[in-house]
């Protein structure tokens, strides 16, 4: 009975992290970026969402849209705002942008979570269910809300996927992450493929911001482990693999919900951290990393 | 040449903010509207600050690695030292002797990792860290008074004015130690071992060993700083030596200052606390005016307040 309901719990909040996570990685894959500024994104369309579905009574489904709208457009600011300018500047030399960027990036979520603090509280809000009601999964009484969550994360990710081997520009985006410079000579603007993988990223971690604020709620105080929690994953499946990132998230979501169901809620986020160090001390480059 | 003229020109500065910062305990006798207690007790954690500062500069600018969480090796230090003295009851002087070693362990944990790892790898290893270290302290409450603190028994001293010498006194020994050895020999190969450590194994030198004796040396100031820090505040707090927020408050002090300075980075933490005193009346909003000062730092002077300054009289 336990067992099933780890398995039930966990699988929702692991297809979140994944979700959460691929748009992470497809950045990184893309045009080498870490942004740390992640769970930012993520709160920002949770917050935006709630704001619109509690004041301007549109419904849940116009507010998650607005939602994932405010994401996208937060993805495009942090691109102009902290990371092309450095990737811009003569002043910065070449091999020091990676730092420049993950602290410019750290910085503008710092930022974010103190303005969402200021205007909101660290109250953490709730935004509505998409679906009311529960159904029984495997003997365990789960919110329809869980089930849709998990279904709508691998649809999302199923047609990520089409667009990616079936479209011209998705094929460009692949190409992008493998080889950027044969791609420029093939005439493509890399400029606007980076663009395009912002957002992607926006839409992404705007539809799991949404998500995750009608299963556990958001708040300001989310956004450091949320970063943290992509962070971990990508890096564990693998900086820059997709696949990587998806195997990773259910790792790091079992083990997350094994912890909090057998042991102690408090200790939740703990052995997921261990292994994370385990990994980069006996396989640096993650489960599936090419490097 | 200009090298010489350069470093005697710091020398300069140096001295000249150092009277100044002499002048301090004495300001009220001039200017008596001024609450000199206050001020002093700003300036101390300042200085504190400015340690952990430049141990991170060591680090980042000189052995090329970039460590997230510089309150791993603060928060070792300063609990090691909080705990043996609650406990065992040992005088300050042994508890410090215990916080570096403690960090000094840390370090070489740290070092582990970073002679595999590169740049985004390696940083999270130091993320992780400041995360476990804050779960493992939260964890053993019962030790360490987890998310609340712990108070220490013995404290350096209840008068500002000696805080103020000893934190003084404390910043220009520590300056000296790691400014020394990033401007000797060693510093130069340990710049090199950072930039390009191919080539600086070609040249016949040994960048494990440069690296680790940089990891530990940077180990053992931030975690003596991080010890003199809490029996000058009298408690221990995940808060004050812990959590990433004071984490990213070093990095960015170092940055602010100008990374690859170590000076800068003194300069970066005392206006970094100052700022947040002046912005106090802001409420919540201090800590988004003083990231989007370091943002706009880091965007249109790259090089850093001192940075800027030596760089532009390079370039001239």
């Amino acid at each position: 009975m336990l067992g099933y309901e780890i398995f039930v719990d966990g699988f929702a909040i692991s297809s979140l992290y994944a979700l959460g996570a691929v748009g992470f990685t497809l950045i990184f894959g893309v045009s080498g970026v870490l942004n740390l500024a992640h769970g930012g994104t993520m709160v920002v369309a949770a917050m935006i969402a709630w704001l619109v579905i509690g004041d301007l009574h549109t419904g849940v489904l116009g507010g998650a849209l607005v939602g994932i709208v405010a994401a996208i457009a937060f993805a495009f600011a942090t691109y102009f705002a902290t990371v092309r300018p450095i990737q811009r500047s003569h002043a910065i030399p070449k091999e020091e942008t990676e730092i420049f960027i993950l602290t410019s990036t750290l910085l503008w979520g710092i930022m974010i979570q103190t303005a969402i603090a200021y205007l909101f509280t660290t109250n953490p809000v709730t935004v509505p269910p998409l679906v009311p009601g529960v159904v029984h999964v495997l003997s365990v009484r789960t919110p329809r809300n869980e089930v849709l969550i998990a279904a709508l994360c691998w649809l999302v990710m199923a047609v990520l996927w089409l667009f990616v081997s079936r479209t011209r520009a998705g094929k460009a985006l692949l190409a992008a992450s493998i080889n950027p410079r044969a791609l420029t000579l093939c005439g493509f603007e890399l400029s606007r493929i980076h663009l395009l993988v912002w957002a992607i990223y926006g839409v992404l971690a705007g539809i799991a911001g949404v998500l995750l604020g009608t299963y556990l709620g958001a708040s300001s105080d989310n956004i450091g482990p949320l970063t943290a929690s992509a962070f971990s994953i990508v890096i564990l499946g693998g900086l820059g693999s997709v696949p990587g990132s998806l195997i990773a998230a259910y790792v790091v979501g079992y083990f997350e919900t094994m912890t909090a169901y057998l042991i102690a809620p408090t200790l939740r986020s703990i052995p997921a951290l261990v292994i994370v160090v385990l990994v980069l001390y006996i396989r640096p480059q993650g489960i599936l990393g090419r490097r | 040449m200009t090298r010489s003229l350069l470093s005697s020109r710091v020398f300069l500065g140096s001295v000249v903010v150092l009277a100044l910062a002499a002048l301090v305990p004495f300001l009220g006798r001039v200017v008596p509207f001024i609450a000199v207690p206050y001020a002093l007790g700003v300036l101390t954690s300042a200085y504190y600050f400015g340690v952990f500062a430049m141990s991170w500069d060591l680090l980042f600018g000189y052995a090329g690695e970039v460590n997230f969480g510089p309150t791993f090796l603060i928060g070792l230090g300063a609990y090691a030292a909080a705990l043996i003295n609650n406990i065992l009851h040992w005088p300050i002087l042994p508890c410090v002797i215990a916080a570096a070693v403690a960090a000094l362990a840390g370090g070489l944990m740290l070092a582990l990792p970073a002679l595999r790892l590169r740049g985004p790898y390696f940083g999270l290893v130091t993320l992780v860290a400041v995360l476990l270290l804050q779960d493992v302290i939260v964890v053993f409450a019962h030790w360490t008074g987890g998310e609340i603190g712990m108070t220490v028994p013995d404290v350096l001293s209840i008068s500002a004015d000696t805080n103020y010498w000893i934190a003084l006194a404390f910043l220009v020994v520590s300056a000296g130690i790691i400014y020394g050895y990033a401007r000797s020999p060693l510093g130069l190969i340990l710049q090199a071992a950072g930039q390009d450590p191919v080539e600086a194994a070609a040249l016949g030198f040994n960048v494990a060993k440069h690296k680790l004796a940089a990891f530990s040396l940077s180990a053992v100031m931030s975690g003596v700083a991080g010890a003199m820090l809490i029996f000058y505040l009298g408690s221990a707090s995940v808060d004050v030596v812990v959590d990433l927020a004071i984490a990213v408050q070093v990095i960015i002090a170092a940055v602010l200052g100008g990374r690859r300075t170590i000076l800068g980075s003194v300069i970066g933490a005392v206006f970094l606390i100052l700022a947040g005193q002046i912005l106090l009346p802001l409420g919540q909003l201090s800590t988004f005016v003083v990231a989007l000062i370091a943002l706009l730092v880091i965007l249109f002077f790259p090089d850093g307040l001192l940075g800027h300054f030596l760089r532009a009289r390079e370039r001239a």
